[in-house]
């Protein structure tokens, strides 16, 4: 019984291993930015517009929308970072309908690794918004006892966001798997909807989880005065 | 009962009782979010979206308890660290 992608090996050269999650990465890495760019190369700002582009523009500005209802302000910011996240762990897991394939978010190192790029993304983004002396004082709010609480706060949100993502989708292709045995055909199709319909699900918590913990980071401490002619 | 035969049984139960016990919590807190989430949407039907996006994070947060006990279970059954070090030591001996 696989527990995970990790075990698929393609090719092997002594401690080299090409294995399933590395494969699978790769693949979904070469189509979203193959198609991208192949999208991209004719934009056109009339109505006549490729049914491609505006795919893509709907996929751009409902993201754009989000991150700004969570609380970012300039979104274009933020958008490559958490809009990478989405787009990768929603296509990870909508390529499970092609058979032979297995999402390689389903190995905790792909999980592990994504949940790391947030844990470095929120410092990042809080540094450059409020610079390095106004993001430090942000682990002494509201009071001094609370610094170890909120580092070990840090640290285990990245822990949970890892687990979550790797225990959803290793979950979903271990229970198709073991269904599979028992009864073919007519209850793994249903259980696979539902494991598709939880990977998106997973995939939004993901990136809305990353945008609320660089929200928290970059909002402003003091209330800045809003001016009084909104354009 | 040698140690292997201890390491199985109590691995095989434990892995039982970890998931069993471990779906009620989260079960009953999704009821309690997603019945709160109903009756203020009935309250005020135009904060829709904003409702339910919250509902969603927060489902997939108590969720996440839920997951960490299938994890657990699932490490005991299928890749359990004692599992491979006693039958070393037994084809050893």
């Amino acid at each position: 019984m696989r527990l995970s992608p990790d075990e698929m090996i393609f090719w092997q050269l002594g401690f080299l291993k090409l294995n399933g999650t590395i494969v699978f990465t790769w693949g979904l890495m070469f189509v979203l930015a193959v198609g991208s760019m192949l999208i991209t190369r004719k934009l056109s700002t009339e109505l006549k517009r490729s049914r491609w582009q505006n795919l893509l523009e709907i996929v751009v500005t409902g993201i754009e929308k989000q991150i700004e209802d969570v609380g970012l302000r300039h979104p274009k910011k933020y958008i490559g970072f958490l809009g990478t996240l989405f787009l990768f762990v929603a296509l990870a897991s909508l390529c499970t309908v092609i058979p032979g394939y297995e999402p390689p978010t389903g190995s905790l190192s792909t999980t592990a690794a994504l949940a790391l790029c947030v844990f470095v993304a929120v410092p990042f983004f809080g540094i450059e918004e409020q610079g390095l002396g106004g993001y430090l004082k942000s682990y002494v709010e509201p009071t001094v006892i609370m610094l170890p609480f909120n580092i070990i706060s840090e640290l285990s949100r990245t822990l949970a966001l890892a687990v979550r993502l790797f225990g959803n989708m290793m979950s979903g292709t271990m229970i198709l798997a073991i269904l599979l045995t028992i009864t073919p055909f007519i209850f793994p199709i249903a259980m696979s909807a539902l494991g598709l319909l939880t990977g998106m699900v997973q995939a939004y918590i993901f990136s809305i989880l990353a945008a609320v913990y660089i929200a928290s980071a970059t909002r402003a401490r003091k209330p800045k005065l809003e001016p009084a002619v909104r354009g | 009962m040698d140690s292997t035969t201890l390491i199985a049984i109590a691995s095989i139960v434990t892995a039982g009782l970890t998931i069993a016990l471990g779906s009620i919590g989260p079960a009953l807190g999704e009821g309690r979010a997603v019945a709160t989430a109903l009756s203020s949407l009935a309250q005020q039907p135009d904060a829709a979206t904003t409702i339910t996006r919250t509902l969603c994070v927060g489902l997939a947060m108590i969720e996440s308890i839920a997951i960490y006990c299938f994890v657990v279970s699932m490490i005991l059954i299928f890749a359990n660290p004692f599992w491979g070090h006693i039958i070393a030591q037994a084809a050893g001996k």
